[in-house]
């Protein structure tokens, strides 16, 4: 008792400094404070970028958006906090961000040791290897001796070390704090090579200053799901974020777009009935703790899963990467969402 | 009438002959300053080589070679770079520093909200200039305007959210205004709080005395980089769950707090140069503690420390730029992020951001030490 | 706050009420600060244990024997993957510590030579020094090591076009390679005889001033001294069938293999730390120097000192009692200036705690190693200084 009126007097002192305080349940915080505080990446094209007006846009943000869709009805209510790879656990361990959509890696560790809880896996990504074309390489097993740029901090400096162990490669690591310091070092020629995750790559070499200069070798040495993560502890807040990503899924399946979503509400097909909520006292809404409109929400907001992921990273952006695992379960690829009933 | 027997009296002065040419003029410069002696020849010409080998260029590249305007990384290329420049030029790419003058200054910040930040500038060179001209008048009025009146308007101007101001959220701020925002911060908040450590540490209370003391020696023997990683990093976990700090204001008290230790040494070095004879005159007056250093003490300290307070002031203000490895955009912070846009992406743009960063800051710590060295004299003056 | 307890009216005397007395009003005073504290230090440790135990945190040091599972670019001590968190903390510790020796030694010398040049007689010679203190001084450190980086990687050719340099030494934007002395067998002994003309020298040196005192004579120590320290190891590592190799960088398909590489990122760190840190040191240099009544320089001139022993035996020793104290300072300075590092990646301390900080999430942990480390580096430097202080002070009688 008292620890909790010191709290809640230190809390007021705080607060009144440009603080706020919070309750324990994830989504009632949120409802009372109005928006989402949602921790991305500090700048990696396709997923989580600001443009030139200073808005946030790419993949992971759309992630942001659609759980502010679900929980408000309303894509607006997010704020966004730019995070380093080395800030973003204390940011969520802490609670200075609601949910952390930043391109995070999936792992045991993380989610037992640092108390975490990943999933659903958004995008499975890998580990791949950039190199001057120049270089005549076509290989990562013909990659002894080089020199490696690689941001530290992350699973691909892990990765990196115990696959150039495991294949007897000598190599020299140039690590660094941000990704474009990395890139920068790479550009003007510190290193050979330069890994991350493929997709990274892709967007990276968008920014090097002669992307035809330069290739991505086809060796994937990892599996790198990348999942949105939230707080231990809270199973409702984690059960809305997990089903936002079932959601956009599901639609895509069901082929329900950002334009054809009210169109779609007249359908007779009682699943498609049930998952955008107009079905005859349908529950699945207010069970999650949201409406029952929330599906339509999230899919007016930003689409369903193939139009955000041809709109930031696909073949409707620069990037142009395939969808590859990312193609639906019945599409060649792995991304499944569990029946919506 | 007697006549002088002298056959001639001279009845001017001598014009004074002039000075053997060897010993006037600028020649005699020359041979005192610059040829005194064979090891002093061979210095001078050793010099003059190398200033003949690097100042050329260093004009050549800086100003005549530079590319001043232009909209695109073309203009800093040359022809097989992708760009516009004659093959084998090498010069200051200017049209970037130009490009991007506005994010330079406030960062993020919306355009149309810009005139805030600028409007706060603006105000602050209105106070700032009169306070530091020793014969403007009405000196304490417009200290009061300057570090409450001002701070005041700032915290409305800055991020908004009153008065139908649109709200700024401080991840948005950045370049200049971050830096002097922080720098500002950190030296209003250092001084007295610097001067309270320092009176703590030499406090007759031994617990004052030695919570101070460990404060002091505690930050003054580790980097700012650990104190702002403790303050980005470890501050929420040091607090309940779900209360958090803008990340703004965690580096500001980072900053503060750190600055803060240096100053009480530097004051509390004036306090030591005082002659015991002050305390006792003060104590035999019957003047209360506070009213003994208010009145007597810091007065004299305070003047006799001026050099150190601005140097850690201009250390202060060269530390705002550690920010940017926490990850805010400050002056070089986002100077740095900038290096990293395509339109702008050439072989010269690194160097000529940070020549552009690093001359802002120059000229704000220069202008700080020289105010400083002409603060000194004026009070030297006025001790006679 | 405090109260002149010193100066405090007799007990007995005092007519006012127990709230008025000095003593008693210290001793609250200091009570109130010390349940604040406890309350402050408390609600922090509560909030922090509260904090760990929802996030699932296991806290403690074990974490140091497990293993690291990242490479280190830059070690003087052999790392792997394979080794602990523990050693790879200590290979960030000799990094730290590489850089800040080679940059103060680096630093001292610029520095003096800077402040000795602000003095000269030389109009060119101080105005160039001036220059040079007042653009170094004025500009942030971290601004300086981001411009030596930028440098190094933009005028150096790239690593497959390095500039070759006599004995066998590759400039690149990789870095500076060069041969690495293999020790074969027996060198040791040359090593021994090296440390016994050392300290050999020294008995010479203390052998000569006896010398000098009691009899005027001046033994010639530099000759000596020197033919000692070369000649004896030398002839010893001819004797011992001259036991040494060199491991010569090659140009292999990416990078020069071979040799020893000192990385643009130590070299851009320790560049710019030396050369920021040298203004200061200049202006310490000369506010030394200038400290030196003139009345000295006179006095020895009048007793028929020569100019070059004037400085060496009568200015120096006085202006370095001026100097050091500021001087410990600036060391500081430029150690704790060294965890910069992290922005060029160059492994030291912190980020290499950054990266385990990373991995593992023992936020706390690492921070308290970081402030050990630096806080025991503060000490030993300051001790050290404060000794050698001590016996440079004036003697007073």
């Amino acid at each position: 008792m008292a620890r909790r009126i010191l709290t809640a007097l230190v809390g007021a002192a705080v607060m009144g400094i440009g603080a706020h305080a919070a309750s324990a349940a994830t989504l009632d915080d949120v409802k009372a404070k109005g928006f989402i505080q949602c921790g991305v990446n500090t700048g990696l094209a396709g997923f989580s970028a600001p443009d030139a007006s200073g808005n946030w846009t790419g993949f992971d943000v759309d992630y942001c958006k659609a759980v502010a869709a679900a929980v408000f009805g309303d894509a607006s209510k997010v704020k966004y906090t730019p995070l380093s790879a080395k800030e973003r656990f204390p940011a969520l361990q802490s609670g200075e961000v609601d949910l952390l959509a930043r391109n995070t890696t999936w792992s045991i560790n993380r989610d037992t040791a640092l108390g975490f809880n990943f999933r659903p896996v958004n995008y499975y990504d890998g580990q791949g290897f950039m190199v001057r074309k120049e270089l005549n390489v076509k290989s990562a097993l013909e990659l002894s001796g080089a020199a490696v740029c690689v941001q530290t901090g992350t699973t691909t400096e892990l990765n990196l070390a115990d696959y150039f162990k495991s294949n007897n490669l000598q190599y020299n690591p140039v690590v660094f704090e941000k990704l474009e310091e990395v890139n920068a070092a790479y550009d003007a020629g510190r290193c050979d090579v330069y890994t991350t995750d493929q997709s990274g790559l892709y967007a990276l070499r968008l920014t090097l200053s002669k992307p035809d200069d330069h290739m991505i070798l086809p060796e994937i040495i990892s599996k790198e799901p990348l999942a949105p993560a939230v707080r231990q502890g809270d199973d409702q807040w984690f059960d809305i974020v997990s089903w936002t990503h079932f959601a956009l899924i599901q639609a895509e399946e069901f082929g329900i777009t950002q334009a054809n979503v009210e169109e779609m509400k007249k359908s007779t097909n009682p699943d498609v009935q049930r998952f955008l909520g107009v079905e005859a006292d349908s529950k699945i809404g207010t069970d999650l703790g949201l409406t029952n409109e929330w599906a339509v929400n999230i899919i007016k907001a930003v689409g369903n899963y193939g139009e955000v992921f041809d709109r930031n990273i696909g073949t409707g952006s620069p990037l142009k990467i395939e969808r590859g695992l990312n193609a639906l379960w019945n599409k060649g690829g792995i991304q499944y969402a569990p029946p919506i009933r | 009438m007697t006549t002088h027997e002298a056959s001639f009296v001279r009845a001017s002065m001598v014009e004074a002959s002039p000075a053997p040419v060897l010993e006037s003029g600028i020649v005699s410069w020359l041979r005192k300053n610059l040829f005194a002696t064979p090891k002093d020849t061979a210095l001078t010409i050793i010099s003059l080589l190398v200033l003949a080998w690097l100042v050329p260029p260093a004009i050549q590249w800086l100003f005549l070679d530079a590319a001043w305007t232009g909209g695109g990384r073309g203009v800093c290329a040359t022809v097989e770079q992708g760009g516009s420049q004659p093959e084998g030029w090498s010069g200051a790419c200017w049209a970037f520093v130009n490009a991007k003058f506005g994010q330079f200054l406030f960062g993020r910040y919306p355009i149309d909200e810009r005139w805030r930040p600028a409007l706060v500038g603006i105000l602050f060179v209105l106070l700032l200039v009169p306070m530091l001209m020793p014969k403007v008048p009405y000196k304490a009025f417009n200290a009061v305007l300057l570090l409450v009146a001002l701070p005041i308007v700032a915290t409305i101007l800055l991020p908004g959210g009153w008065f139908g101001l649109t709200y700024v959220e401080t991840p948005l701020w950045g370049g200049l205004l971050v830096t002097l925002v922080l720098s500002f911060v950190g030296i209003a908040v250092s001084l007295p709080l610097g001067i309270l450590l320092a009176l703590g540490r030499r406090s007759d209370m031994p617990v004052i005395k030695m919570l101070c003391t460990v404060f002091i020696e505690i930050v003054r023997g580790i980097p700012l980089i650990t104190v702002l990683f403790m303050a980005s990093v470890m501050l929420p976990l040091f607090l309940p769950q779900g209360v958090t700090f803008d990340k703004f204001l965690r580096a500001l008290i980072g900053v503060s707090l750190f600055a803060s230790a240096y100053m009480a040494e530097v004051v509390r070095g004036g306090l030591q140069a005082i002659p015991k004879g002050q305390y006792e005159g003060a104590d035999s007056l019957g003047l209360s503690y506070w009213q003994k250093m208010n009145l007597i003490i810091l007065p004299q300290a305070l003047k006799l420390v001026i050099p150190g307070i601005v140097n850690t002031f201009i250390g202060l203000f060269k530390d705002t730029s550690l920010v940017s490895i926490i990850g805010m955009f400050d002056l070089l912070g986002i100077v740095r992020l900038n290096f990293s846009d395509t339109n702008w992406a050439s072989a010269v743009t690194p160097v000529s951001g940070l020549i552009f960063a690093g001359f802002v800051f120059w000229l704000f710590c220069f202008g700080m030490s020289r105010y400083s060295g002409f603060m000194e004299r004026v009070l030297d003056r006025s001790q006679r | 706050m405090a109260i002149g307890v010193t100066n405090a009216p007799e007990k007995g005397r005092s007519s006012g009420s127990i709230i008025n007395d000095p003593q008693v009003r210290g001793i609250f005073y200091q009570a109130i600060t010390i349940i604040i504290l406890a309350v402050l230090i408390y609600w922090i440790v509560d909030n922090t244990i509260e904090n760990l135990r929802r996030a699932n945190i296991a806290s403690g040091y074990g974490f140091v024997r497990s293993r690291a599972g990242f490479d280190v670019g830059q070690s003087l001590i052999a790392f792997t993957s394979d080794s602990t968190y523990g050693r790879a903390l200590l290979v960030g510790f000799v990094n730290t510590l590489v850089v800040a020796i080679t940059g103060i030694v680096t630093a001292t010398i610029i520095g003096f030579l800077v402040g000795i040049g602000r003095l000269s007689h030389n109009w060119i010679i101080a105005k160039l020094s001036l220059a040079y203190v007042e653009v170094f001084r004025n500009i942030p450190p971290l601004l300086v090591i981001f411009f030596w980086y930028s440098g190094v990687l933009a005028v150096l050719p790239q690593a497959r076009e390095a500039l070759t340099l006599p004995l066998n030494v590759f400039v690149s934007n990789r870095g500076v390679a060069f041969p690495r002395p293999i020790f074969g067998e027996g060198s040791e002994y040359t090593v021994l005889a090296f440390l016994i003309a050392v300290a050999a020298s020294f008995l010479i040196a203390r052998y000569a001033n006896r010398q000098q005192a009691a009899t005027g004579q001046r033994f010639p120590v530099l000759w000596t001294v020197l033919g000692l320290v070369i000649g004896l190891p030398l002839i010893t590592f001819l004797a011992t069938g001259a036991p040494l190799s060199f491991d010569v960088p090659i140009a292999g398909k990416f990078n020069l293999t071979g040799g020893s590489v000192v990385g643009p990122e130590f070299l851009s760190l320790y560049l710019a730390l030396s050369f920021y840190t040298a203004a200061f040191i200049a202006e310490i240099v000369r506010a030394g120097i200038r400290g030196v009544s003139k009345g000295q320089t006179e006095a020895a001139h009048a007793l028929g000192i020569r100019p070059r022993l004037t400085t060496r035996l009568v200015v120096v020793p006085q202006a370095m009692r001026i100097i050091i104290p500021p001087l410990t300072s600036q060391y500081l300075n430029l150690t704790k200036n060294s965890s910069l590092a992290i922005a060029v990646g160059y492994a030291d301390l912190v980020a290499v705690g950054g990266t385990i900080l990373n991995q593992t999430g023992q936020a706390i942990e690492v921070v308290s190693i970081w402030l050990i480390v630096y806080l025991t580096l503060s000490l030993a430097t300051s001790l050290f200084m404060n000794w050698y202080n001590a016996r440079m002070a004036l003697v007073e009688r």
